[in-house]
């Protein structure tokens, strides 16, 4: 069993004990402890289930790289799956429990997939779900996503709060290990600002672990030194528990701050997102060491050989009294001394090699310790728990040659360097063939805005392992990068390190290396998504022979830990099979982040009224005071409707449409895009934006008009007023005015750059308040100051003015089919003029209305609306609007297009109304199939419903749609889908449904 | 993020005061152009892997479009100049060929 002892533990204080729940057990553990080492003092070993067997999994690392011990943390608002406990620092109260298992962690039903290993190889749901095709809907995909998934997504609203951080330093330097201080130190004595992150909370990595010497002192003296002198200087940012998560474009890094994880109960951000800009990166992200192949290597005991030495020496925690280390290379005799000298037993090293080891292996021989050489394991005996392993050698088939008791496996196959970083912004790697690893190509780094490199790797990180040749190597590259960053590196020389000698690592893939299938089906690679050796080799057989498909295909590598245990092990294995040169086969893409970070802190204070700034009219508090259901259109806020005390929404757009109708409306307009379009050539340019023409319009006049893109299709339309002979006014959509805005503004500065116009944008200079019905007239005359008649101001004309003391441009336009006034004032006059009209109104019988009054207003009178009747594919032809485009015209945007064979076929889908036989409305966006299916075998459809409403002046339902040849089939009847399975019968008419010739609105 | 720098107002700033626009030194064709060429203006790109010229305007800051030279692979800029002009300026053609000799692009090099 695993549990404490009584010394060591150099990061834990048992002074300090700590209480925390796992599966609702109580446990105790100190402060320092991880989640993993209180859980592993606990004898808490089976952490969880595997991803597609189920089968049991325990702790296998001591850090981020850990593939199995996720677990759900926290309750409630603090809730967050898929934890790793190595990288969870431990506090009272806190509260896990394991995932992805049913119905109990120590029993799980699911785990009955172990037994039927062999019907589950790679690819498998590729290959057995494709047919009959239904049972994959109803069969496959339930049960699949029932048993599936690792943690559960939260349920409540994250009661924490999160922050973004903007920094700028001239060196940034990743890793708070040897390589990482001594490359800060270096580079700060510079005097330039450097910054340097560690993503633990303990300085020093594995040196101070493995008992290195820096300087003559033990590493964990000398680091404690560097930190205190890194936090004294001016210009260096330090930070602990902040991860360098991802390196982007000409040098952009996100850095990742823990801040309050480990003291949940304390005010303040949760994790804080550093956004920086680093003119140079150093990445000193040491490296991970890489788990054996053999077979039940995934049982818990088995743990990675360095890891397991962390949990003796900085937590004080053994993972069993006896531990047999198996390696490839001399680094794991560490851990089998450590365990000796903690008092525990190592009953044998399993030395893959057959010669080689270093003075390490004489030193663990004069411990007593017994070392076979050219020795593997052919097959770890235990099911939760390792009883035993079965010993054969390594250049075998896997013939027992004996059997020994162990209750934990140290495992080592190597060490990778952590080239995530370096390699996430382009930087390219070589295949070490001595030291079986993928290290950084120094000659082909990540370049930045000026093709220089921006990035240098430092240390292990470089593909250094050696204690003296990781602090050359760091400061050296320290120097550079302050050269590379405009400064001057100071002269001096690397701290000299020193630790034991090593023998060379002898690479090892498979063990034993004649392993047959029945243990290559055990051997596992990827513990997280349950890929095995010989998972890969039949991607490999099945022709998945590039790295990126074999990954997919066996999701070796994928999920939360994306493989950094079990990549460089896989593609050996792909490789292999392949017959060819790892390098050859080269690594998948390495992505941001590092490790996974939270949602949160991507989102920042981006949440609830800061997540988007919301524009408001000068109406708005009125708005808001009286009822108005607000609805988003672009930045903005609109009332949908006023809704009255003792009224549904439905009754209160009734309510509205009628008596604008009868009475007197009033809407704030003032979201409607305002460009002034200004300049001797304002005509001619308008002539290119519009499809009508612009330039011969009067001063005083008004037109519609509509704006296509140069494929053809409508984009925006409005009412356009000639102020004078250089002006125009464009109104745009209430979401188009900076869209168009910039549309202009690129045509004028890129194509049409010697033509002579400004174009500035009005839109919130000015309210707009339209005054519509029969009584329209009345209230402006009752509020004096301008002659409205008729004679003065005829409709599609505008005119300035004053309105009951308001200064005031007042347009006739109307999109309701009622006399209609749009009337334009200072924005700062908005609420005043709004007032004005109100008072002046109540004997008319004034009332606001909203945005879906002025909809069903319009559709009544089959006006178009961009973004209902348009979607991107449809031109001014399909809506029958041929009369707003000019023939006499050489060219506008969207003319060429329009000519195309296929714009211009008889076939197209053209706008008609729509009237239900039984009066009911349309469901929106429904369909009208057509006899017969398509290619795909879906049913054909030759139409759609594009708006469609409930009109009270006609007491029926009303729809406009676009339907396949539709004008040409006046008085069809043709159904619409109701998307319950029935149809509703339509008939095609006429789309204007209220006042066919404009009376009222002329009036 | 890229860092760019605007021609028009001096700034050197980061991507997200900019917006991309697309391949630069396109030829409009309107109407009286053949099928061809109108398909040509419309869909054809050069989409280089390498040297690449691409239009950006300074959204949020002076608001010009401008012209800049890139390579999409490294992501190196080798210049920024203004969009009023159909071939970029000659010493960022130098700059270019020093690094890819026998660059071209559409119809320059």
């Amino acid at each position: 069993m695993s549990t404490r002892l009584s010394n060591g533990g150099r990061l834990v204080n048992k002074a300090k004990p700590v209480e925390f729940q796992f599966n609702g057990k109580r446990m105790k553990g100190y402060e320092g402890d991880t989640l993993a080492s209180a859980l592993l003092a606990n004898d808490q070993m089976l952490v969880g289930r595997s991803f597609k067997y189920h089968r049991p999994r325990g702790i296998v690392a001591s850090g981020g790289e850990e593939p199995n011990a996720l677990v759900n943390l926290g309750q409630g608002g603090k809730f967050e799956p898929n934890q790793r406990v190595t990288t969870t620092e431990l506090f009272d109260g806190l509260y896990a429990t394991s995932q992805n298992h049913w119905p109990s962690l120590e029993f799980d039903v699911g785990a009955i997939n172990t037994h039927f290993a062999r019907f589950l190889p790679a690819g498998f749901y590729y290959k057995m779900f494709m047919f009959p095709r239904p049972f994959w809907k109803h069969v496959y995909e339930p049960f699949i996503r029932q048993s599936a998934g690792l943690g559960k997504a939260p349920k409540e609203r994250d009661s924490d709060t999160y922050e973004h951080f903007y920094h700028f330093t001239d060196v940034l330097v990743i890793g708070g290990g040897i390589a990482g201080l001594a490359a800060a130190l270096e580079a700060a004595q510079s005097g330039l600002k450097v910054t340097i992150f560690e993503q633990t909370h303990h300085w020093g990595g594995r040196a101070v672990v493995d008992g290195a010497e820096i300087d003559g002192k033990p590493a964990d003296d000398w680091v404690k030194d560097t930190v205190q002198t890194l936090e004294g200087m001016e210009n260096v940012t330090i930070r602990a528990r902040t991860m360098g998560a991802g390196v982007y474009d000409h040098g952009y890094v996100l850095g990742y701050e823990r801040l309050t994880d480990h003291c949940p109960d304390q005010d303040g951000p949760r994790h804080r997102l550093w956004r920086i800009r680093a003119t140079q990166i150093i990445t000193a992200t040491g490296a991970i060491e890489r788990p054996l192949s053999f077979a039940g290597n995934d049982i818990p005991g088995v743990m990675l050989a360095a890891a397991l030495r962390d949990y003796v020496v900085n937590w004080g925690v053994s993972i069993g009294d006896r531990t047999v280390v198996v390696t490839n290379n001399d680094d794991a005799y560490r851990t089998a001394i450590a365990l000796v000298d903690a008092g525990l037993s190592v009953p044998a090293i399993i030395d893959a090699r057959t010669d080689g080891a270093g003075p390490l292996a004489d030193a663990a021989r004069a411990k007593g310790i017994r070392v076979e050489m050219g020795k593997g394991i052919a097959k770890v005996k235990g099911g939760k728990r390792v009883e035993g392993v079965a010993i054969c050698l390594q250049a075998g088939e896997g013939a027992v040659i004996e059997e020994i008791k162990c209750d934990a496996v140290a495992m080592s196959g190597g060490w990778s360097p952590v080239v995530h970083l370096w390699s996430h912004c382009g930087g390219k790697l070589i295949w070490d063939e001595a030291q079986a690893m993928f290290r950084p190509d120094p000659s082909r780094a990540p370049t930045g805005d000026k093709g220089q490199p921006f990035v240098a790797a430092a240390g292990t990180a470089n593909g250094n392992l050696r204690t003296a040749a990781v602090l050359e190597d760091a400061v050296a590259q320290a120097k550079a990068a302050v050269k590379a960053a405009g400064g001057k590196p100071k002269a001096g020389k690397a701290p000299a390190g020193s630790d034991a000698e090593e023998g060379a690592i002898s690479p090892v893939w498979l063990m034993p290396q004649g392993a047959p299938i029945q243990l290559r089906m055990k051997s596992w690679l990827d513990f997280q998504n349950d890929v095995k050796v010989s998972d890969v080799q039949l991607a490999a057989r099945e022709g998945f022979e590039s790295v990126e498909h074999a990954k997919r295909y066996t999701t070796l590598g994928m999920a939360t830990d994306q493989g950094k245990l079990s990549n460089i092990n896989g593609l050996a294995i792909l490789s292999d099979a392949l017959d060819q040169a790892i390098p050859q086969t080269g690594t998948t893409t390495f992505r941001p982040p590092y490790t996974p970070i939270s949602m949160g802190a991507i989102g920042g204070e981006a949440r609830d009224e800061l997540f988007q700034p919301i524009r408001k009219t000068p109406m708005h508090g009125w708005h808001e005071a009286n009822g108005a259901d607000f609805e988003p259109v672009g930045h903005w806020r609109r009332p949908y409707a006023f809704v009255r005390s003792g009224e549904s929404v439905h009754d209160a757009v009734m309510r509205e449409v009628k008596n604008t109708r009868r009475n007197l409306g009033l809407l704030d307009a003032s979201t409607l895009g305002k460009l002034i379009v200004k300049g001797p050539d304002a005509g001619k340019f308008l002539d290119m934006m519009y499809t009508n023409m612009m330039s011969t319009l009067k001063p005083g006049k008004c037109r519609y008009g509509l704006m296509c893109n140069e494929n053809g299709f409508l984009i925006d339309d409005g009412v356009v007023a000639r102020i004078d002979e250089d002006t125009f006014l464009c109104h745009t959509t209430t979401g188009g005015a900076e869209r168009i805005h910039a549309w202009m503004e690129d045509w004028l500065q890129c194509e049409w750059w010697d033509w002579k116009v400004y174009v500035t944008n009005a839109t919130e200079q000015f309210a707009q308040v339209a005054v519509v019905g029969p009584n329209a007239r009345k209230v402006l005359e009752k509020l004096g100051g301008m002659d409205v008649s008729k004679e003065s101001i005829a409709f599609m004309e505008w005119k300035d003015g004053q309105i009951g003391g308001f200064n005031a441009r007042v347009y006739r336009i109307s999109f309701s089919g009622e006399l209609s006034y749009e009337i334009a004032v200072p924005a700062s006059q908005g609420r005043a003029f709004w007032d004005a009209l109100l008072a002046a109104g109540e004997e008319f019988g004034v009332m606001p209305y909203g945005t879906e009054c002025l909809h069903i207003m319009r559709a009544e009178k089959g006006f178009i609306m961009i973004g209902d009747e348009t979607d991107g594919t449809v031109i001014p032809q399909d809506l029958n609007m041929e009369w707003a485009i000019s023939k006499k015209k050489e060219d506008y945007l969207g003319k060429r297009a329009q000519e195309r064979s296929y714009m211009a076929s008889p076939d197209r889908w053209k706008l008609v109304g729509l009237e239900t036989l039984d009066g009911s409305v349309i469901p929106d966006g429904a369909y009208a199939p057509a006899p017969g299916d398509n290619a795909n075998g879906q049913r054909n459809v030759q139409g759609r419903v594009t708006s469609t409403y409930f009109s009270p002046t006609l007491g029926r339902g009303i729809a406009m749609g676009l339907v396949h040849k539709g004008p040409d089939r006046m008085g069809d009847v043709i159904e619409f889908t109701k998307g319950d399975g029935t149809f509703v019968k339509a008939k095609i008419v006429d789309q204007v449904f209220y006042d066919k010739d404009g009376e009222k609105q002329n009036v | 993020m890229l860092i760019l720098e605007c021609p028009c107002c001096g700034v050197k700033s980061e991507e997200t005061e900019f917006h991309a626009g697309g391949e630069a030194h396109l030829k409009r064709f309107g109407p009286g152009s053949t099928d061809a060429e109108f398909e040509g203006y419309l869909f054809m790109r050069e989409n280089k892997r390498g040297v690449h010229f691409e239009r950006w305007r300074h959204v949020n800051g002076c608001g010009k479009w401008f012209l800049a030279a890139r390579d999409t692979n490294t992501l190196e800029f080798f210049g920024f100049y203004p969009a009023q002009t159909h071939e970029p300026p000659q010493d960022i053609k130098d700059k270019i060929s020093a690094k890819h000799p026998g660059w071209s692009w559409r119809e320059f090099q």
